[in-house]
């Protein structure tokens, strides 16, 4: 582990940024979104949340998959660059673990993989608590793995902790920087514990191993009809979630329609035609057995397919953007978990 | 990250290989009949039951039942329902033009498996007739492995009943019951009408050495289930094939979900016990 100042770490970005596309968290207005860094002066680390998931780097909201023509038929179509995405906060990085499972598993998914063997991730600890977070109760508030680079603000400067290899090749001259004595390593602990408790805005009473089961009992519960009734069905909640994945696939064909694209685009099962089926018949056509479907997913289907992992990391996105503020999950699992 | 093994040798799973249509015949009004052969020469190496991912090229891509068994070598069969873009555009194409195939995806009704050495029962509503046919064929080219054999076929009307002919043939092999019905008869009809469930209370059936089978509209399941139950035959001994819309076939893209079950993948054909109590299936 490596203590540098904050100085000595703005010109290790600015020059990684010269060898390296550098995506990074920077501000937009009063808030903060994912971009190419062009100089390390942009570089936000002491963001609160960024409006959408840096899941648009690994999994874009609109991708190329194959390319086709009447000749020639389809040809695959993976765009993976290599990158380093700066400035990861561990919720979300709990959230890149979840999918880097998801699409791994069965039949995997070869372009997500590929995107994702072609990030480094440099991760960095919360400075800024966002309004909604509930983080620290889904234990997501810090992580211990899963990152290339660890950076953690400690008083004036970052200690960095240079984790891997793909972490290594780009530290430059994080490498050479002093080691962390004793005392930076424990205040990076502090860190973590303070942000355990700092990153609970919202007071979650259903403990999340206790989702599964409040679930599985909960089914016909009242709350999913109350909350659904006020839903405009934007997908909104889906959108800026960083474990949601689902997708839709288009064609996309030139106007000689000799030859075209075939894209993958994020999809929602907000949505109201998500569950249709040609013939016009739609599975799910209420919108409370839609809004049900994307609670049970996130504390119960996607749980089952990972080992258990609850498909919320407490990032608090979904309450910020939902318009009918309804799509708390701390509210939703107090309901389940309360006496009827 | 997880490291885990690539299916295919880590080829790509969203890729089509191109197939070249080798006879298209209309069916009915909606329905076309279109049989495939692959480019690259291998066999699909399909079970009855499953579906590909079909590709028309600058329309899209589509989940399809096979409707021909694998005892059929050489091509593949499927019945296509006006009902899409991609199956508008399907029933335009004419022998020597292309699509793409991905596929086979999916579970398979269990003929070399729990249907072996039992009477069966096929209960098929219009189209759903067309991924059954491919177990009833398989059983009809190995059928000293198979007691008893009814097949029930419902339609709207007697002009949208698929696979006459053949329906025809099977009624006359030996050991073979045919029944079918119409929901509206016309003025040549001599035949059964009302929906499927009528066909049932009079059926002589074993529940003991029964296995059935059934595959149709969204709407026939229920009601095909409590008439079985009134034949005794167990949960256990009941096959339906569920229909979503399978758009990537490999678990990933979620609409094909059934609660937690994605239906590309444990389905769609499912043991009736096995899905009884998930409350999306029926």
């Amino acid at each position: 582990m490596k203590s540098v100042s904050a100085k000595a770490l703005l010109d290790w970005v600015d020059d990684l940024i010269r060898k390296r596309r550098v995506m990074g968290a920077q501000a937009r207005d009063d808030r903060f979104t994912w971009g190419p860094l062009a100089r390390a002066a942009d570089l936000r680390l002491d963001y609160d949340v960024t409006l959408l998931p840096p899941k648009v780097f690994l999994q874009p909201p609109r991708e190329k998959l194959l390319e086709f023509s009447r000749a020639g038929g389809y040809t695959s179509c993976v765009e993976a660059e290599p990158f380093v995405l700066l400035g990861v906060h561990p919720y979300d990085l709990a959230a890149i673990r979840q999918m880097d499972e998801v699409f791994s598993q069965d039949h995997a998914d070869a372009r997500y993989l590929k995107r994702r063997e072609a990030a480094t991730i440099v991760a960095v600890d919360v400075q800024a608590v966002s309004a909604n977070t509930f983080a620290g109760h889904m234990g997501a508030s810090h992580v211990e793995t899963g990152y290339d680079i660890l950076l953690t603000r400690i008083g004036d400067g970052y200690v960095a902790e240079l984790a891997t290899k793909k972490g290594e090749a780009i530290a430059g001259a994080l490498a050479s920087a002093a080691d962390a004595d004793a005392a930076a390593q424990e205040a990076r602990r502090e860190v973590w514990a303070q942000n355990a408790q700092r990153l609970k805005k919202h007071e979650l009473k259903a403990a999340p191993a206790d989702w599964p089961g409040l679930l599985r009992k909960g089914y016909e519960h009242s709350v999913w009809e109350e909350k659904a009734k006020l839903c405009f069905s934007c997908g909104s909640c889906t959108l800026t979630c960083p474990t949601c994945y689902c997708f839709d696939a288009r064609e996309d064909v030139g106007w000689s329609l000799a030859r075209g694209t075939r894209v993958r685009i994020w999809d929602s099962c907000m949505l109201a035609d998500f569950a249709k089926v040609a013939g016009g018949h739609n599975f799910r056509k209420n919108k409370a057995d839609r809004y049900r479907h994307r609670y049970y997913r996130k504390g119960q289907y996607i749980p089952e397919k990972i080992g258990g992992q609850i498909a919320c990391v407490g990032c608090g996105r979904c309450i910020t953007a939902c318009v009918a503020r309804i799509a708390n999950p701390v509210e939703v699992f107090n309901r389940l978990a309360e006496a009827r | 990250m997880a490291k885990k093994k690539t299916s295919a040798g880590g080829t790509d799973i969203y890729l089509p290989e191109m197939a070249t249509v080798v006879r298209s015949a209309p069916m009915t009004e909606l329905d076309r009949f279109l049989e495939f052969r692959l480019d690259s020469g291998r066999e699909l190496g399909h079970r009855p039951g499953q579906f590909v991912e079909l590709s028309v090229l600058g329309v899209g891509e589509a989940p399809i039942s096979i409707s021909s068994s694998p005892t059929q070598a050489g091509s593949f069969q499927m019945v296509a329902r006006q009902v899409g873009n991609v199956t508008r555009a399907l029933h335009a194409l004419a022998a020597g033009e292309k699509v793409g195939i991905r596929g086979p995806f999916g579970t398979e009704f269990q003929v070399d498996g729990a249907m072996k050495g039992k009477d069966l029962l096929f209960i098929c509503g219009g189209i759903g007739l067309a991924p059954v046919r491919s177990a009833i064929n398989y059983v009809m080219d190995r059928r000293a492995d198979y007691g008893k054999v009814t097949i029930l076929f419902g339609a709207r009307t007697p002009a949208e009943r698929l696979f006459t002919e053949e329906t025809r043939r099977w009624a006359a092999a030996p050991g073979v019951t045919y029944q079918e019905t119409v929901d509206r008869g016309d003025e040549g009809w001599t035949g059964n009408v009302g929906v499927i469930t009528t066909l049932m209370p009079r059926l002589a059936v074993d529940p003991g050495r029964t296995v059935a089978v059934i595959c149709g509209p969204p709407v026939m399941y229920k009601f095909v289930l409590l008439e079985l139950r009134k034949l005794k035959i167990s949960d256990a001994n009941v096959y339906v094939s569920l229909e979503r819309h399978m758009k990537c076939g490999v678990g990933k893209c979620g609409h094909c979900q059934v609660n937690g079950i994605y239906v590309c993948q444990k389905g769609p054909v499912f043991r009736y016990s096995d899905v009884a109590e998930v409350r999306e299936a029926i």
